[in-house]
């Protein structure tokens, strides 16, 4: 969830209250966005990426908030990382953080081949060593071989 | 004729267009792009940020994406259809595959696609931070009028039934608006009931409440049970986890294959956890490039998901990755309701995905089109029969705004936890059975008569009110709709009706408000009751 703006960071520009789809931030009395909803975080980072002065922490955890440390998060490099693989702003000509989405298509494919052929070989062989059933949980039955449809 | 935007401070915004949009995702903006191309006057109305808001801004969609070279289009509608188990339709494949074809390129100007290892340009695969902000560009290039952080609340109707616009809230200056328009096009996304499915926290069903307020029909509601691994903790993208191994408690494998009912069953009985040490070199080099958000929540974990065991939760994608919606009449999106389209994940997918999920490239190329589609035709609507702003118009808010009772205080979070004790557990909505989905049913129809009967919410609060509304409403279409079809096809799987059965190979219809009804598409064989 959302945890922090870095003050001295933070330029009052409230982008990241115009740009938050569950409408979490609102300004604060000096101008730096507060946390007003923060029951409404679905913790989806796009404040991060829409704060170009990179003042913005957003915790890893959907439904809890943790007490972070203000320094020590300036201090990780954690700041601003999303925005600069992301390829953002100042980051948009850097080669280095140039989009490669194209690849996501050929990764997943090659992935569930190399898994779903690394799963057969282990369910082949339990087939010829025979195995203990494996329990299933009250009413929730598999649904029999015989009725499996195709699979697209 | 310009669209008017008048503040009459104080009261309500009033706004005149030809054609309303409501929401802001990729369906929305291709709807709003087309409409003003088609030379419409459009608003669109976005409950978030267009740019952040719906799940494609969060995501990376790969689209649908066939050559018209040789028998590759035929191919490929011949494999999904027999994969849809009888319910698609060649025609709309066809129409998906060419439109998706020739307009991705058209995004040029504003999206800087990839170039592969090869040098060729990739149109189908964008990242969607930067999909979303090219089509917020698009759209107002194309002189769009775009309001942010403006939820719709109920829709408006006139005399005739024919869709007159919307009542809204700028929920950011607490001002209330009115929209009046020739013509209204829902692209409110599927609904992933508050599961905490990455960027689904604006996907509320909003629009399937609105819809069925509002009169229309609804379809394939019944595949609505789409599920997708991540780390317990935080929803994230999911290439990662085809590369996953995954193990019970005792550090036992699990022979989990991709898309099976192993890993939802290994789940009920206890915690399974995920290693990725699969994942190739060339994957964790490109991942921060491919998916800047995967790896996020990991880092700040401490964790290093290429070493280290986590545990996993199956995240409920409800209608978004499942298929129902709003049904399609014609070919350019109408709705059943005169006047209203229905866009994206509002509308129902079967048409190109049949029973079982249309996966991220077809819904994809969906959302892509059917925006395209009716924004020509709610333009074409609205050039003919004007806006019509002179007639009456009646708002068809209910729950969480009119009360059909008493207006008492109601406990929202509870009847919200009610609704997703039913139609998030793998138990309950993967495993499905009919004694089963018959005890959720009574238990939504409690939650429904609470939030109907007695919710009367205002300002801001009225969002929130409409939001859990939404819910509950979707939750009871998904179940009735389950319950009503009484075998098992495509992603619907019933342990008391294992079979696929030839008499029910045809759609099924839904609606109703407080009586929800169903009715096969084509009456034949098959003659379901109201349930």
């Amino acid at each position: 969830m959302f945890e922090l703006i870095v003050r001295d960071r933070c330029t009052g520009c409230n982008r990241c209250v115009e740009a938050c789809p569950t409408n979490v931030l609102e300004p604060g009395p000096d101008k730096v966005p507060v946390a007003a909803r923060i029951e409404q975080c679905q913790t989806c980072f796009m404040c991060e990426l829409y704060c170009a002065s990179d003042a913005i922490y957003v915790g890893p955890d959907r439904d809890e908030r943790h007490a972070v440390n203000e320094a020590e998060i300036v201090a990780s490099g954690l700041l601003g990382q999303f925005r600069r693989d992301s390829g953002w702003d100042e980051w948009a000509d850097d080669p280095r953080y140039r989009c490669q989405i194209w690849k996501l298509g050929p990764y997943i494919q090659a992935g569930f081949k190399q898994s779903t052929e690394r799963v057969q070989q282990r369910l082949a062989r339990k087939a010829v060593e025979p195995v203990a059933a494996t329990s299933s949980v009250g009413t929730i039955a598999a649904r029999p071989e015989s009725s499996l449809k195709r699979n697209p | 004729m310009a669209e008017t935007v008048r503040s009459g401070a104080p009261g309500p915004l009033q706004i005149e267009t030809d054609v309303l949009v409501v929401r802001g995702g990729m369906a929305a903006c291709s709807a709003a792009v087309s409409a003003a191309k088609a030379g419409a006057r459009v608003v669109l109305v976005d409950k978030g940020y267009v740019g952040t808001s719906g799940v494609t801004a969060t995501g990376g969609p790969g689209h649908w994406w066939v050559s018209p070279k040789g028998s590759a289009r035929a191919e490929a509608i011949e494999k999904h259809w027999i994969a849809g188990c009888g319910l698609a339709d060649r025609g709309w494949m066809e129409r998906i595959i060419d439109t998706t074809w020739r307009t991705l390129p058209t995004l040029s100007p504003y999206y800087r696609f990839d170039v592969n290892e090869r040098g060729q340009t990739v149109y189908n695969a964008l990242r969607g931070p930067e999909y979303l902000r090219a089509l917020r560009h698009a759209a107002l290039d194309a002189g769009v009028t775009i309001l942010d952080q403006s939820p719709v609340l109920e829709l408006l109707l006139h005399d005739d039934g024919s869709a007159a616009g919307a009542n809204g809230l700028r929920r950011q200056s607490q001002q209330p608006y009115t929209a009046r328009a020739g013509a209204v096009i829902l692209a409110t996304g599927g609904c992933g009931f508050l599961g905490g499915l990455l960027g689904s926290g604006t996907n509320t069903g909003d629009g399937h409440l609105m819809a069925v307020e509002a009169g229309a029909e609804l379809s394939g509601m019944e595949f609505s049970n789409a599920y997708s691994v991540s780390p317990r903790w935080n929803s994230t993208r999911t290439l990662i986890y085809a590369y996953a191994r995954y193990y019970d408690a005792e550090g036992k494998e699990l022979d989990v294959l991709p898309r099976n009912g192993v890993l939802g069953r290994a789940l009920i009985e206890g915690p399974v956890y995920a290693r990725l040490h699969d994942c190739p070199d060339g994957l964790r080099k490109s991942l921060p490039q491919i998916q800047p958000m995967t790896l996020l929540p990991f880092v700040r974990k401490g964790i290093d998901p290429y070493s280290d065991p986590f545990e996993v939760k199956l995240f409920a994608e409800g209608t978004i990755r499942g298929t129902g919606g709003l049904r399609i009449v014609g070919d350019h999106c109408q709705t059943t309701i005169g006047g209203l389209f229905a866009a994206g994940d509002t509308a129902t997918r079967e048409l190109i995905a049949g029973a079982v999920s249309g996966g991220g490239s077809p819904n994809s190329a969906w959302a892509l089109t059917s925006g395209l589609l009716s924004g020509q035709a709610a333009a074409e609507l609205a050039r003919t029969r004007g806006r019509r702003v002179s007639e009456k118009a009646r708002a068809q808010g209910t729950a969480g705004l009119r009360p059909r009772s008493t207006a008492r205080r109601v406990d929202r979070p509870g009847v919200l936890k009610v609704a997703q004790d039913e139609i998030l557990p793998l138990d309950k909505n993967l495993f499905r059975s009919g004694p089963k989905l018959r005890a959720s049913l009574g238990r939504l129809e409690t939650a429904w008569r609470e939030i109907r009967d007695h919710d009367q919410a205002q300002g801001a609060d009225a969002v929130a009110a409409r939001e859990t509304a939404a819910v509950v409403a979707t939750a009871r279409l998904c179940y009735t709709a389950a319950l009503t079809r009484d075998e098992s096809r495509g992603m619907h799987e019933r342990s008391d009706t294992w079979a696929e059965r030839p008499d029910r190979a045809r759609r099924l219809l839904i609606g109703g408000l407080d009586d929800v009804w169903t009715r096969p598409e084509a009456q034949e064989g098959w003659k379901a009751t109201h349930v």
